[in-house]
């Protein structure tokens, strides 16, 4: 039987997924964007198994909202992506180290 | 029976998807990938009879969001070759600090869970019961103010997009219509007095 | 009487800032007018203190004028004591003081330095003045060192000679290592009694002495004696007793009238003014007058040795010196203060008299001191012979001259000085004074003899000028003379037995060796005339002879006499290897041991391990860190993810 466990599971493999995706592709931001995505998702999943777990749909209206703001998110995001390659040609995170000492 | 089968192949292909999300050296294919692993996910969740998020999220994201990655991925002229140098050096370390977070995860799942009521199905939802209905009656009667607050954030994420994304090319020529309008006369003209003859010592 | 005592003291000093600051105003001549007329006038002074104290039957002052700190108790003042031995201290540097500057105009007559010399010696008048009437411990110190600095800046006073810069500097260091001692004594004294004022100190002498310090843990030792030979320590420094004298034969550098005043008649005598003055401490510890003594023995017999191989004049006369401190601190050793003041008081005439009329040979030999190419000036130099005979005289202790009453009764008071517990000691002091006459009769005939008689060794160029010395040297040796001659008639009754340092001098009654001594003490007159039958007499007789048949009458014996003893000769011509043992050994040593140090300790260890080490690994060490500190925002995340995987994996697993 399919359970909360499975869910569960599943979110931790796709969270820790995205994270060594973070890692591996660490030049290019618009992977890394991607990533962050994928992070959220697993998110909605633990909301979506507790919520079914826990018979409450206000879990559900969490994800509802999360994946309001994950779009607002990657809609800036991209635009400041956008700008960012406008100004620098390229989008290579380890060429943006102006915070470096 | 049927229903744990349609779980565990959804959930291969998801993880399938998002494995060729990260190791995916064209970006074109990797936005293609999360797209697929939206998907998966969406079946999940129709598994797990969440159905409108389910919809919503090949709605929103494969529809919108993953679209306008689509579109920037394809706009930029992204070199590939440099932005993925380097893929192997982290590579091992990525692995395994992954590894590690996800056999920990599990293992708190499973052990650390076992003793309370987590395993087991859902408990099944009653007959007639609606899932964008319920969500529908809770999100516009007791989150109606967060539901506001959601729909200022997109507005805030159009406004910002459009003012990041919009330039002033240095090189055009535009028409100020308000400074137009506010001219006076005496910014444009201006009136010398002077002798209409020559002092006469110069002469 | 406060006003005198300012006046004495202040005078000299206002005269030296004036002759030094404003030298070149005034000129030569006002330089040495100021100078003269204000040590004159400290003089005069002196003599009218001296006299309200013994004759007029005045009281002792002592009071302090300026409170310049006062720290937990401790009051650090400037104040005087002035008693009779202050008094008498007074008229002897005041009085010699004043016959060096005369002398020194005719000496210095042709110097650059002429006003800035008159300045120092003005302000070694100060100082040795500060030091003698100071009536506690702190301004004694600053006497001390004052009249070394004068020293220090006065053998030096030819900067521009290499050798007289070394002595100087040597002087100087060797003088250290003696105030070390003498200022961890003015320590030990505040520590017991938290007070630097005499009285109060002396007041306290019994509680000191019944105390004990433990200077290494589990040896206690006696209080008094460890501030006593410390304090000596510092005498030793200042008085040039063995092994500390090594500066004062260099010291013969600076300009003969220095020798005279500084290095034979007032500061080299502060050590044995300082003993007599600390009597109260110094008697309530055997151990301490034991070293005294001891140390005053070998001074002043293996010092004269030193003397008979000397061919420098001035060097002959330090050696001279030294052993004659060596006599005063054996006195000191056995008790008799007032023998070794009295003894300090007529050697600072007839040494002073000896140097000036060494300087006086030495002007008319044209800056030559080798007494081996001097010979015969008697009838060039009639005033000077006459003048350094009296003072050779007196030197040997020759029947009725000043050094005779001092010397026969100093020697005297160490032959009748056994109390329990000395025994060999007391051998050793008696010993080496009474065969210190010998020695000193012969090494002050030899050069007599060698200067003044036999053949005229001189080169021609330097004969042909020679010539009695002008007035300002020949009175100064008169007025000199005088004194050395006949000081002993009369001071030596009431200074020695009639009561005259009263209250100064404390001597226990078991050590109070005059007064057995006053016993069988039947006058001046009596003492000439005992004379004949003391060893003491025939001893400097056969001293004296020796020297006329070794240096007059066979003058081929000595060289022979070298040869056959070379290795003696040898020693004695190395001084014993002392400044070999101070410069090679110490001075080397400790050369080595700081440039080990600085090489090894502080340039490798401290700079190289320690200071830049620590820097340097913390470089390193930040070299390391600043790798993780990229910049990178990322690397910053996953290292807090790590950090987090990592402690769920403790909270998990461990």
């Amino acid at each position: 039987m399919i359970g909360l466990e499975h869910y569960l599971t599943i979110s931790a493999i796709l969270f820790c997924l995205a994270i060594a995706g973070i890692f591996i592709n660490r030049r290019n931001l618009i992977l890394l964007l991607m990533c962050i995505e994928l992070m959220l998702l697993a998110v909605n999943f633990n909301f979506i198994a507790f919520s079914r777990h826990l018979g409450d749909e206000t879990g559900q209206v969490f994800v509802f909202f999360i994946l309001t703001v994950a779009a607002a998110e990657a809609a800036i995001g991209l635009a400041i992506l956008v700008v960012l390659f406008r100004n620098r040609r390229s989008i290579n995170v380890q060429e943006l180290d102006t915070m470096k000492g | 029976m049927f229903h744990t089968i349609l779980f565990y192949f959804f959930a291969t292909v998801l993880i399938g998807a998002a494995l060729g999300v990260i190791f995916a050296r064209n970006p074109v294919h990797a936005v293609m990938f999360l797209v697929l692993a939206f998907f998966q996910s969406a079946v999940l969740w129709l598994l797990a009879e969440a159905e409108f998020l389910a919809l919503v999220l090949v709605l929103v994201y494969v529809g919108a969001v993953m679209v306008l990655f689509l579109f920037v991925v394809m706009m930029l002229d992204i070199n590939v070759e440099r932005t993925t140098g380097g893929y192997a050096r982290y590579l091992p370390l990525g692995l395994i600090v992954a590894g590690l977070m996800i056999v920990e995860l599990v293992q708190i799942i499973w052990l650390r869970g076992s003793g309370e009521t987590l395993t087991g199905g859902f408990a099944a939802t009653p007959e007639g019961y609606s899932n964008t209905k319920a969500l529908g009656a809770i999100l516009y009667t007791e989150h109606v103010y967060a539901f506001e607050i959601a729909a200022v954030i997109l507005l805030l994420a159009i406004i910002a997009a459009i003012t990041l994304t919009m330039r002033k090319r240095p090189g055009l020529k535009q028409q100020d219509i308000s400074a137009q309008v506010a001219v006076r006369a005496k910014d444009r003209v201006r009136i010398v007095k002077m002798a209409s003859e020559k002092p006469e010592d110069e002469q | 009487m406060h006003g005198i005592h300012l006046t004495i003291v202040l005078a000299p000093l206002a005269a030296a800032i004036i002759a030094g600051l404003f030298g070149r105003q005034i000129g030569r001549a006002g330089a040495h007018w100021i100078t003269i007329i204000a040590v004159g006038l400290s003089f005069v002074l002196s003599v009218l203190v001296l006299k309200d104290l013994y004759w007029d039957g005045g009281e002792p002052a002592n009071y302090s004028l300026y409170t310049w700190a006062v720290s937990e108790g401790l009051r650090m003042e400037v104040g005087f004591l002035v008693d009779r031995l202050t008094a008498l201290m007074m008229v002897v540097v005041t009085f010699v003081s004043w016959m060096v500057h005369i002398y020194t105009v005719g000496y210095m007559h042709d110097d650059p330095g002429y006003q800035r010399f008159f300045s120092y010696i003005s302000l070694f008048t100060f100082s040795m003045l500060m030091l003698v009437m100071s009536n506690n411990f702190l301004q004694l110190f600053f006497g001390w060192e004052a009249v070394g600095l004068v020293s220090y800046l006065l053998i030096g006073f030819w900067f521009k000679r290499e050798s007289a810069i070394f002595a100087n500097l040597k002087a100087f260091l060797v003088n250290r290592v003696g105030d070390f001692g003498f200022i961890l004594g003015i320590a030990g004294v505040v520590m017991f009694t938290n007070s630097l004022d005499y009285a109060t100190v002396f007041g306290q002498s019994q509680s000191i002495a019944a105390q004990q310090i433990e200077v290494y843990p589990g040896t206690p030792w006696n209080a008094m004696s460890v501030i006593c030979i410390l304090l000596f320590i510092g005498a030793m420094g200042k008085s040039a007793q063995a092994p500390l004298h090594v500066w004062l034969p260099d010291s013969m550098e600076g300009p003969t009238p220095i020798s005279a005043l500084i290095h034979a008649a007032t500061m080299v005598t502060a050590g044995i003014f300082m003993v007599a003055r600390m009597s109260p401490l110094f008697e309530l510890s055997e151990t301490a007058l034991a070293v005294v003594l001891v140390i005053g023995a070998i001074t002043a017999f293996f010092m004269g040795l030193l003397g008979i191989v000397q061919n420098d004049i001035k060097r002959v006369v330090a050696y001279s010196t030294l052993s004659q401190l060596g006599y005063m601190t054996v006195a000191l050793g056995v008790s008799a203060y007032s023998a070794a003041i009295f003894h300090l008081m007529t050697h600072a005439f007839f040494k002073a008299l000896l140097f000036l009329a060494a300087g006086s040979v030495i002007i008319a030999m044209h800056h030559e001191q080798d007494i081996r190419k001097m010979g015969g000036l008697r009838k060039y130099m009639p005033i000077t012979y006459w003048t350094a005979l009296i003072g050779s005289l007196a030197l040997i202790g020759f029947p009725g001259s000043g050094g005779f009453f001092s010397k026969d009764l100093l020697i005297e008071a160490v032959h009748e000085s056994h109390w329990e517990g000395q025994g060999a000691i007391y051998w050793i002091g008696y010993l080496s004074v009474l065969l210190g006459v010998f020695v000193t009769a012969l090494y002050s005939f030899r050069m007599f003899f060698l200067v003044f008689h036999g053949e005229e060794r001189m080169d021609k160029k330097t004969k042909s000028h020679l010539h009695e010395t002008p007035w300002v040297v020949t009175v100064p040796l008169v007025l000199l003379a005088i004194p050395s001659a006949i000081i002993g008639w009369f001071t030596v009754e009431p200074i020695l037995f009639g009561g005259y340092f009263g209250d100064a001098i404390f001597e226990t009654e078991r050590h109070d060796v005059l007064a057995r001594m006053a016993d069988e003490w039947h006058g001046s007159l009596g003492l000439v005339t005992h004379a004949l039958q003391t060893p003491i007499f025939w001893l400097a007789a056969a001293g004296v002879f020796t020297a006329w048949f070794l240096y007059l009458k066979r003058p081929d014996i000595p060289e022979k006499i070298a040869d056959r003893f070379s290795g003696i000769y040898t020693l004695l011509d190395r001084k014993y290897y002392f400044d070999d043992l101070w410069i090679k050994g110490f001075a080397a040593g400790g050369r080595n041991l700081g440039q080990i140090l600085w090489n090894k300790g502080d340039e490798l260890i401290i700079d190289g391990i320690i200071v830049n080490g620590t820097a340097k690994s913390i470089g390193k060490f930040a070299g390391i860190l600043r790798r993780i500190q990229t910049g990178y925002l990322y690397h910053y995340a996953f290292a807090m993810f790590i950090g987090m995987t990592l402690i769920l994996a403790l909270l998990l697993w461990a």
